[in-house]
């Protein structure tokens, strides 16, 4: 029950009781208080609970307060002043438009590399289902590291990309692709399990019915797979959104061109003088709301596929 | 010697009917090979070719006789630890909390659990800084004492835990909530106090899920850059861990950066090895043999 | 170890589990909860085992009120449906779990451990694990484990429920003998009349988180208490009707039910099992019927006759013993007579079905 009988004795001794044998009986009836108020079979329940919260309070729920305590106390004009320069929207823009390219690209690379691995057989095939977990494993510095590396001139890629006027390096191009590596893990993790356990009956059953194998696929199982899709979709976005050590190495980071919003921040905070740390502050507010919409998103997300029954 | 308890024999027999005609799977299967070669494997042979295009020696020796480097290293292996150890911690606690008991605010905990995985790390980073910082928050009270938070080491390891805190409740909570309180039920109708159960019981359960989530916290936290970047100040042979070291060398010595970044690698690989092994063990659908009866909840 | 339950109430959110339940156990009484899903006999059991707090009401062992105490500390042994052994330990050390966790020396734990082994027959199977047993053997093992620190009162969740047919029956008969000799108090849960009927010194009869009837099986077989009762155990004919002035009338048939005498007459529902129809070949005045022969299935040690009455269109089901299906010589199609032997007669506001 987590009370020692020194503690509470000591309690109720100090107000009404002075002696102390009638003390065990208080501690009793005290628990038995206790016990109808908070019903509980397995033990555990108030110490797990209470160091959950302390912890999340104290590594989580303060340090966001902080910041957003921080941001009220700059005016809105001068809040507006740093989070809307143009550099700041043409960062929003970048970070945006990249991201959606790179999760959307990661939705048909997830939904083909799911689909071959649950469905065929080739060789070396568990192979491959490990290295899809790469990007995720693997720290953004060295992946930034080896993108810059491939892309630039005379790097494996840049080698037959330069002459055809790809450039990979220092480009938005570039930018998109390392944010590609980082996501894709995030679709096909998501729509593998799902594809794992659809129904072979409900295929054959359709199959008994006429369908072309194209049509069983459209009318069966991507209505199925739709919403792990689309979740694996929004984790890639919002992993995308915030990406920063990969991007750093490849963006070059010219502003208004390369500067994604996470680096801008970083800019912003290196500068000497104090507009730069408040602008730093407003614009990681900006992106922190983003971040919650995009949790809240995510998590209607799974609970209408769960509804779906999926 | 007892015979251990069997793995389960997953094997779906392959159905005609689901068969998608051969030029179709070729086609599909080479893509998703081509795709997976130039965006995953590619690079990870380019880190190992540039770590040793110098040759072995000088690859050793930029791990090392460089001082900073070692620093690094020892600096990685401090910070890294201390956050999954924290984060183990929490996430046991969490687990147990959020998977036997019900309780009002239960999704909100779970869904907040989930924060740090969507803030962008330059974005958490800023949070200490505005707490700790020379002007933030406790900034002041900080200087006072003489407590170093920001630019030193304890920054840094508030920093990873908070960026990898999800892991190990993440995999702890599914785990949990699939093998069923009644084994723990049964622990305390015999007798056994809260403790006792824990450590008899309920750890030897989820010992597979803990290292899963172990694993994958550490691959994180011994990545992680971009928050540590902003808490640390950069101050070289202080606080850059491997990650920052492999930025900083790109400026100045490129070969050298492959080489950290190869040890890093190295990590990565270990880590989805590990991941392969421990997800037959953790996501079978049971450890019982074939004797196994359907387990159906009234 | 006697068990009392006194005014026990449990909801969950809205749903009433039980609803001011009453029970007493005696002491060395081995206890049947029978009931159809949902009747709140599992939560019955699980608050005697304090395994749930009850919203309200009392439970008691011998006169010692334990409603707030722990199941820790209630020191009973609890059998799950499905086992609950541990998995990670090996069959030995399942059962000395209790043991082990009061702190008994080795050799004390070692010698009850072999107790307990021989009384469930499977000395030499202790150092297996639960993966490597079959459900049987699983099921004995929990009991085994349940059993090891002597428990005051032994409770079981369907103990059978997840085996098959003929292990349930060994296992059953096993269970019977083991209370024979150990003695301690049994309550156990089951949906399985047959299982309680075999088993049980005691029934009760639960329905919609409420006890219905208790009572050694022979009384509740013959005397149910209400038209629930009754249904739910056994086959049984329900004919609709009145009665009036000591009679059930069911539209030409007539009755004697003395327990209404009264003049008014008032909608009833007549009941009868199966082996107490009798069937004949001429009527026998206004207390038979007149059924058409539609189905016969004579395997079997009663020969099952269904019949479809030709007045009403009533589906009725008569059990005959094998001589008496050979001396009438039954045809599908024939025109027969069906004559209850003993009725029982409810009231509509008596049942709840």
């Amino acid at each position: 029950m987590g009370y020692s009988i020194a503690s509470t004795c000591l309690r109720i001794d100090d107000y009404v009781y002075g002696e102390p044998g009638l003390c065990l009986a208080n501690q009793i009836q005290y628990e038995l208080l206790m016990a109808s108020v908070n019903p509980r079979v397995l033990p555990g329940y108030r110490l797990s609970l209470g160091y959950t919260m302390f912890y999340m309070s104290l590594l989580v729920l303060i340090p966001l307060a902080g910041i957003y305590l921080k941001s009220f106390t700059i005016t809105w004009s001068e809040f507006l002043k740093a989070a809307w320069t143009p550099r700041a929207i043409a960062a929003y823009k970048l970070t945006f438009g990249a991201s959606v390219t790179a999760a959307g690209a990661n939705i048909f690379i997830g939904l083909l590399l799911a689909w071959v691995l649950v469905r065929y057989d080739f060789p070396l095939k568990r192979f491959f289902d490990a290295l899809i977990d790469l990007p995720f494993a693997l720290p953004t510095a060295v992946a930034g590291l080896v993108y810059s590396t491939l892309y630039a001139e005379n790097g494996w890629y840049g080698r037959f990309l330069a002459p055809l006027g790809i450039e990979g390096n220092n480009t938005r191009l570039g930018i998109v692709l390392v944010l590609i590596f980082t996501g894709m893990p995030f679709v096909v993790r998501t729509v593998q399990p799902v594809l794992e356990s659809l129904d072979v009956e409900v295929e054959e059953a359709a199959t008994t019915l006429g369908a072309s194998r194209f049509q069983v696929f459209l009318h069966i199982i991507w209505p199925t797979l739709m919403p792990a899709t689309l979740t694996g979709f929004a984790l890639a976005f919002a992993r995308a959104l915030g990406e920063y050590g990969s991007v750093i190495f490849i963006a070059g980071n010219r502003a208004g061109e390369t500067e994604i919003a996470p680096i801008l921040v970083m800019n912003r905070l290196l500068e000497l003088d104090d507009s730069g740390k408040l602008a730093a502050i407003a614009i990681a507010v900006v992106l922190l709301t983003v971040s919650f919409l995009m949790l809240a998103f995510i998590n209607l997300l799974e609970w209408w596929s769960k509804r779906r029954g999926a | 010697m007892e015979p251990k308890p069997q793995e389960p024999a997953v094997l779906v027999p392959a159905r005609s009917v689901r068969q998608d005609p051969w030029y179709v799977r070729w086609i599909l299967i080479s893509s998703a090979l081509l795709l997976v070669v130039f965006l995953v494997l590619v690079p990870l042979i380019n880190v190992f070719c540039q770590a040793l295009a110098d040759g072995p020696g000088v690859y050793w020796a930029y791990l090392i006789k460089d001082a900073n480097t070692r620093h690094a290293i020892g600096l990685t292996l401090i910070v890294a630890p201390i956050a999954v150890i924290m984060n183990l911690v929490f996430g046991v606690a969490a687990a147990w909390a959020i998977a036997r008991f019900r309780f009002k605010g239960r999704t909100l905990l779970v869904t907040l659990i989930d924060l740090p995985f969507s803030i962008s790390p330059v974005v958490a980073g800023l949070l200490f800084i505005v707490l700790f910082g020379r002007e933030g928050y406790l900034g002041p009270w900080l200087q006072a004492h003489d407590i170093k938070i920001i630019f030193a080491t304890p920054g840094l390891i508030l920093a990873t835990a908070f960026v990898t805190l999800p892991f190990v409740a993440r995999e702890l909570i599914p785990v949990m909530e699939a093998i069923g309180p009644e084994e723990e039920l049964a622990a305390t109708s015999l007798g056994a106090t809260g403790w006792q159960m824990f450590w008899k019981v309920t750890v030897p359960n989820i010992k597979w899920g803990i290292l899963y989530g172990v694993i994958l916290c550490n691959a994180r936290a011994m990545g992680e850059f971009g928050a540590v970047n902003v808490v640390s100040g950069r101050i070289i042979g202080q606080t850059d861990t491997l990650p920052l070291r492999v930025e900083k060398l790109f400026q100045d010595k490129p070969s050298a950066s492959y080489a950290v970044a190869s040890v890093l690698t190295l990590l990565a690989l270990v880590t989805i090895v590990l991941k392969a092994i421990l997800e037959s063990k953790t996501h079978s659908p049971s450890s019982d043999g074939p004797l196994q009866e359907v387990a159906l909840r009234e | 170890m006697s068990i009392t339950v006194r005014n026990v109430c449990k909801r969950f959110g809205k749903y009433v589990a039980l609803d001011r339940v009453s029970l007493d156990v005696p002491s060395g009484c081995l206890l049947a909860l029978l009931g159809p899903s949902g009747s709140g006999k599992t939560t019955l059991l699980r608050i005697i085992a304090g395994l749930e707090i009850a919203d309200s009401g009392n439970v008691l062992y011998l006169e010692e009120d334990i409603t707030r105490t722990s199941a820790r500390d209630r020191n009973v042994g609890f059998v799950f449906q499905h086992y609950a052994l541990f998995k990670h330990m090996t069959v030995f050390e399942n059962i000395a779990f209790a043991l082990r966790i009061r702190g008994w020396p080795n050799d004390k734990v070692s010698q009850r451990v072999h107790e307990l082994l021989s009384l469930i027959r499977l000395e030499g199977l202790e150092r297996r694990y639960p993966s490597q047993l079959s459900g049987g053997q699983r099921q004995r093992v929990a009991l085994a484990r349940s059993l090891a620190a002597q428990p005051r009162v032994l409770l079981l969740d369907e103990p059978f429920g997840a085996l098959d047919a003929k292990v349930r029956q060994e296992l059953r008969q096993w269970l019977r003998r083991l209370h024979d000799d150990i003695g301690v108090t049994s309550v156990f849960v089951t949906h399985d009349q047959e299982e309680a009927f075999e088993v049980a010194d005691k029934v009760v009869v639960m329905n919609r988180g409420r006890i219905e009837q208790t009572g050694t099986p022979h009384e509740v077989f013959e005397h149910p208490a209400n038209a629930f009762v009754m249904d739910f155990l056994g086959n049984v004919n329900v004919f609709h009707g009145r009665v009036e002035n000591g009679r059930a009338v069911l539209g030409k048939m007539e009755l004697a039910w003395p327990d209404y005498p009264h003049n008014e007459s008032s909608p009833a529902a007549v009941y009868v099992r199966p082996h107490e129809l009798d069937i004949d070949l001429a009527p026998d005045g206004v207390a038979s019927i007149q059924a058409r022969v539609m189905h016969i299935n004579p395997a079997g040690s009663v020969a099952r006759v269904q019949l479809e009455a030709v007045d009403s269109g009533n589906l009725i089901q008569v059990d005959l013993s094998p001589s008496r299906y050979k001396e009438l010589d039954l045809q599908n199609g024939a025109l027969v007579y069906v004559a209850p032997r003993r009725i029982r007669v409810f009231m509509p506001e008596d049942y709840s079905i």
